[in-house]
């Protein structure tokens, strides 16, 4: 029974960080992930990290961007810590080996983004999530000794012992299909998002919510689950990110009567405008009929200098070429918005504790809340780094004063059933798991997304119910132990039901528009009665609704303009 | 809606029984990629087949295999190119990577190979003393050079079909000499001689590549592994002098001084030349280590007629050697090496339209391959 001080779920960004936060306070620590490190979803955030670094820049703007993007719901506490600590973080991983892009003077560059009012995005070309993850896992490799790291290892649930304190979590190994008790005095998740759950995504396959549902299982509040980010450029067809930075070397959006729309909805910030402002740019203009046939609107990056482009843009040159024929240097990408990012997550405090002693969530599976109701571009690396570390420091601590808990072995024997019933399901018993995934996309997708209104989310939450108890019987094919992925999948399905569920309650309650959620039916934002947080627990199986104060600093509401 | 026809290579071990062809009939358009057919027929038709994949775009490196026995991220690899290839122009042929042993269906084992090789380079940056306050002030060109190595997402389709790898599975591959230009090539490391001086020596070190170019042409993210370690191989001779077990930098110089001299490859000069220059340098204790080791081969080019004593005395000398001289002089004469980035500078025709320097870089190119 493998035993560590502090124990890290999920290897992209948030769980490296932590890990080699936690290692550095002198703690033994053990990191997990269901795929290689390097494979994790950090790998797409293309256009880079945001940090009031030069002279000329402030943190406090950098914190105000962020709070006026978040449509005033993020915790203005929260936003402080994140921006002041943004420049040690980018200096820190510089020195570590990031090869972020240099000026002419050889000295850190910047690059423009959405929602920003300084150019304070570090990049490096547009692989800027590859390359911190990839020096981070150098890290890993290099301190080896004191990290010890399980990879393909899938994480079925987290334990808490009698006093309800997190104890560990019980894992099945990919390879072997052997299950075994991890005890850990205290536990990181840092499983990502839940993109999965709807379709089309820009999220990878293994973003499915697998994090927020194995806390919310245990007791731990979720926040802010009806924020969820639509992307304004996303390839048509499959869903493919367009970085942000592509906008910010200077790109333009055009509908299909050659009219730059966002001179309509933002004129001063036009398409670096807040991500829900030019989604619903681009939403309303399809909508109204003066997007193009094929349900898009045009990026044209063929204005920016084209030695600029492959410097900086190469793996957008790359995805149009490969994925839509397109040599972007010549031709318009045909974008619309896509499902990107969840501003909601796992309730934790600014150290990354949650509702649960000893659990710590950090990273998109998180709800800080630093994102609030939308989230700048470029600000997500930020908050899993920061947010990371800080878990990490504090796990660590918090670990050095309290002994090996106990996981009794009744918790193990009962996931094993839990797992050979999936596998032993007849299929054609009931619904493939894949069929029922499918279902759940597509009517996320339909109902719960830029534009929203009572009847459509009502709708979507009797779907979302019925799914979730299809789950319950969904069959695979795959009766083996090596690599079983259809088990897995069977696994991942429950996590999504679960979440999805949530989030269609958050949107149903949150009677307002804000952020991300714009509600045709509330189409005002409504300081007065929802200037809160929205939060979801389970209480006796059922998922209750409760409501926490947004914190505010320095920073009082206002009309949001761009 | 145009068929298409997946032949995949099964393998479970736990069914004790050997790898065996399974076919799964998809209707798809044919701009979609392979990997949407692979996850089609696992959702409707079979869930146990075994593939890893993630982001579906080419950056996580999931999803390496060889498609029609062309190894490729099934991700980005389109079915209407990948039937193209296909032998009876339907049926794609969907087998997991090479070189490493297979744990199940497509799905290798990148730990026992690949992985393995990353960690003999010493991958994490190793700098001089503490870090300065502010960021390490370093040239733009030299990150963003770099940068074409830190592209590469180790997907491991490079490693598939390694020739030499094939030959000797020691040999450190292209992923990992990629891995180890990313701190060579980044002024901010201070082991970049120590780490040269190893590669070099490794007896399956840079000096065991063979050109083949297969890893330019299949590496999805442009890496270009082999230029990069023809670029280590440059640092090793030119700029640190570094004279190896291997030979390497003796044969690269033999073979530089005979195409100055004679304008084309005297072969039969380039062995013996390699061990070392005058008898002197043939009594070298690693030259006649290498000269025993390559007497077979030395035996076979003479039974085959390839290495014949006339040729041995007379090669031929090409008639206008002089330019040959001329391009020596021009490249030698350089205040700085060129080196060719395609991270850097796009498609040749691109630079030209906007760059007025381009053909000079371009020109550059054949140094990429020299070295033998």
């Amino acid at each position: 029974m493998p035993e560590h001080d502090v124990l890290v779920i999920g290897a992209g960004l948030a769980g490296q960080r932590a890990a080699l936060a936690a290692a550095e306070q002198g703690v033994t620590v053990g990191i997990i992930s269901k795929i290689h490190p390097v494979r994790s979803h950090s790998n797409a955030a293309q256009g880079g990290i945001n940090a009031a670094l030069n002279p000329d820049d402030s943190w406090e703007s950098h914190a105000f961007d962020t709070v006026k993007g978040s449509d005033y719901l993020g915790d203005q506490n929260a936003i402080e810590i994140m921006c002041r600590e943004a420049p040690d973080e980018i200096l820190h991983l510089e020195h570590l080996g990031v090869t972020f892009h240099r000026n002419d003077q050889g000295l850190l560059g910047t690059r423009a983004f959405g929602g920003a009012s300084a150019a304070r995005t570090y990049y490096v070309a547009d692989i800027t999530g590859q390359a911190i993850l990839h020096v981070l896992y150098e890290q890993m490799l290099k301190y080896s000794d004191s990290i010890d790291r399980y990879e393909e290892w899938f994480t079925v649930d987290i334990t808490t012992d009698d006093d309800g304190r997190c104890s560990g979590a019980i894992m099945r190994n990919i390879r072997d299909g052997s299950l075994e008790v991890f005890k850990a005095k205290t536990v990181i998740l840092a499983t990502g998002g839940s993109g999965q759950i709807y379709k089309p995504t820009t999220n990878a396959l293994v973003c499915t919510a697998d994090g927020q549902a194995m806390a919310y299982r245990a007791g731990a509040s979720l926040m802010d689950m009806e924020m969820i980010q639509y992307h304004p450029t996303t390839l048509l067809g499959n869903g493919l990110l367009i970085t942000e930075g592509a906008r910010g070397e200077g790109a333009h959006l055009y509908n299909a009567l050659g009219e730059r729309f966002m001179e309509k909805d933002a004129p001063n910030k036009m398409e670096l405008a807040s991500r829900d402002v030019v989604s619903r740019a681009e939403q309303t203009e399809i909508n109204e009929g003066r997007g193009f046939p094929d349900g898009s609107v045009h990026l044209d990056v063929t204005v920016v200098p084209k030695k600029r482009i492959h410097e900086a843009l190469r793996e957008i040159v790359m995805v149009g070429r490969d994925f839509a024929g397109i040599d972007i240097t010549k031709e318009p990408i045909p974008v619309k918005p896509g499902q990107h990012y969840i501003m909601g997550g796992v309730k934790t405090d600014v150290d990354g504790q949650t509702d649960i002693p000893g659990l710590y969530a950090a990273g998109e599976v998180a709800c800080v809340s630093v994102h609030g109701g939308n989230r700048l571009g470029a600000n997500s690396l930020l908050d899993t780094l920061i947010f990371g570390k800080r878990s990490g420091v504090h796990a660590a601590a918090v670990a050095k004063q309290r002994n090996m808990p106990d996981v009794s072995a009744s918790r193990l024997d009962q996931v094993r059933d839990e797992i050979d019933e999936r596998i032993n399901r007849e299929p054609g018993t009931g619904r493939r798991v894949s069929d029922v995934k499918a279902e759940l996309g597509a009517i996320m997708d339909a109902k719960v997304a830029v534009y929203r209104d009572e009847a459509g989310l009502q709708e979507a939450l009797e779907v979302v119910r019925r799914l979730k108890e299809e789950a319950k019987t969904a069959t695979i094919d795959d009766k083996g132990t090596v690599f079983n992925q259809d088990v897995l999948g069977s696994i991942e399905l429950g996590y999504m039901v679960d979440i999805a569920e949530t989030i269609v309650l958050g949107a149903i309650e949150r009677k307002e528009s804000r952020g991300a959620q714009f509600r045709t039916d509330f189409p005002e934002r409504n300081d007065e009665e929802w200037l809160k947080h929205i939060d979801i627990k389970l209480k006796d199986g059922e998922p209750t609704i409760e409501y926490s104060p947004v914190t505010i600093t320095q920073w009082q509401p206002q009309a949001r303009t761009y | 809606m145009p068929k298409y026809t997946l032949n995949i290579r099964r393998f479970s071990p736990e069914t004790g029984k050997p790898a065996y062809f399974e076919t799964f009939d998809i209707e798809m358009e044919g701009h979609r990629p392979v990997l949407d057919a692979i996850l089609e027929a696992r959702n409707d038709q079979d869930g146990s087949i075994g593939i890893r994949c993630s982001c579906q775009a080419a950056i996580c490196g999931s999803c390496g295999v060889r498609i029609n026995g062309n190894p490729a991220l099934a991700c980005n690899t389109l079915l209407r190119d990948a039937v193209a290839t296909a032998e009876d122009g339907v049926t794609i042929d969907i087998e997991p990577m090479g070189n490493m042993p297979v744990i199940k269906d497509l799905i290798v084992d990148m730990d026992a190979v690949h992985w393995k090789k990353v960690d003999r380079v010493v991958p994490w940056l190793v700098p001089a003393g503490d870090p300065p306050e502010r960021e390490y002030v370093v040239p733009h060109e030299a990150m963003v050079d770099v940068t074409q190595s830190m592209a590469c997402i180790h997907c491991g389709v490079c490693v598939s079909d390694c020739l030499s790898m094939e030959a000797d599975p020691e040999f450190i591959g292209p992923a990992a000499s990629a891995k180890a230009y990313r701190f060579v090539g980044d002024p901010r490391d201070s082991a970049t001689k120590d780490r040269l001086v190893h590669l070099a020596n490794d007896p399956s070190g840079i000096y065991d590549c063979t050109h083949c170019f297969k890893c330019v042409e299949v590496c999805p993210k442009g890496v270009a592994p082999m230029n990069q370690i023809m670029r280590l191989r440059r640092r090793a001779t030119g700029d640190y002098a570094i004279k190896d077990h291997n030979n390497g930098y003796r044969h690269e110089k033999a073979f530089v001084s005979i195409i100055e001299k004679w304008g084309t490859l005297h072969e039969a000069k380039l062995l013996p030349d390699s061990y070392g220059e005058g008898i002197l340098g043939k009594l070298n204790p690693d030259a006649q280590k290498n000269l025993i080791g390559s007497l077979p081969t030395a035996l076979r080019g003479l039974a085959s007629g390839k290495v014949t004593i006339p040729k041995v005395l007379h090669h031929h000398r090409l008639p206008d050697i002089d330019k040959i001289k001329d391009i020596y002089e021009k490249v030698e004469g350089r205040p700085e090496r060129i080196e060719l980035n395609l991270y850097i500078v796009g498609d040749e025709a691109e630079m030209i339209d906007d760059e007025p320097t381009a053909p000079e870089v371009v020109a550059a190119a054949p140094t990429e391959g020299e070295g033998a």
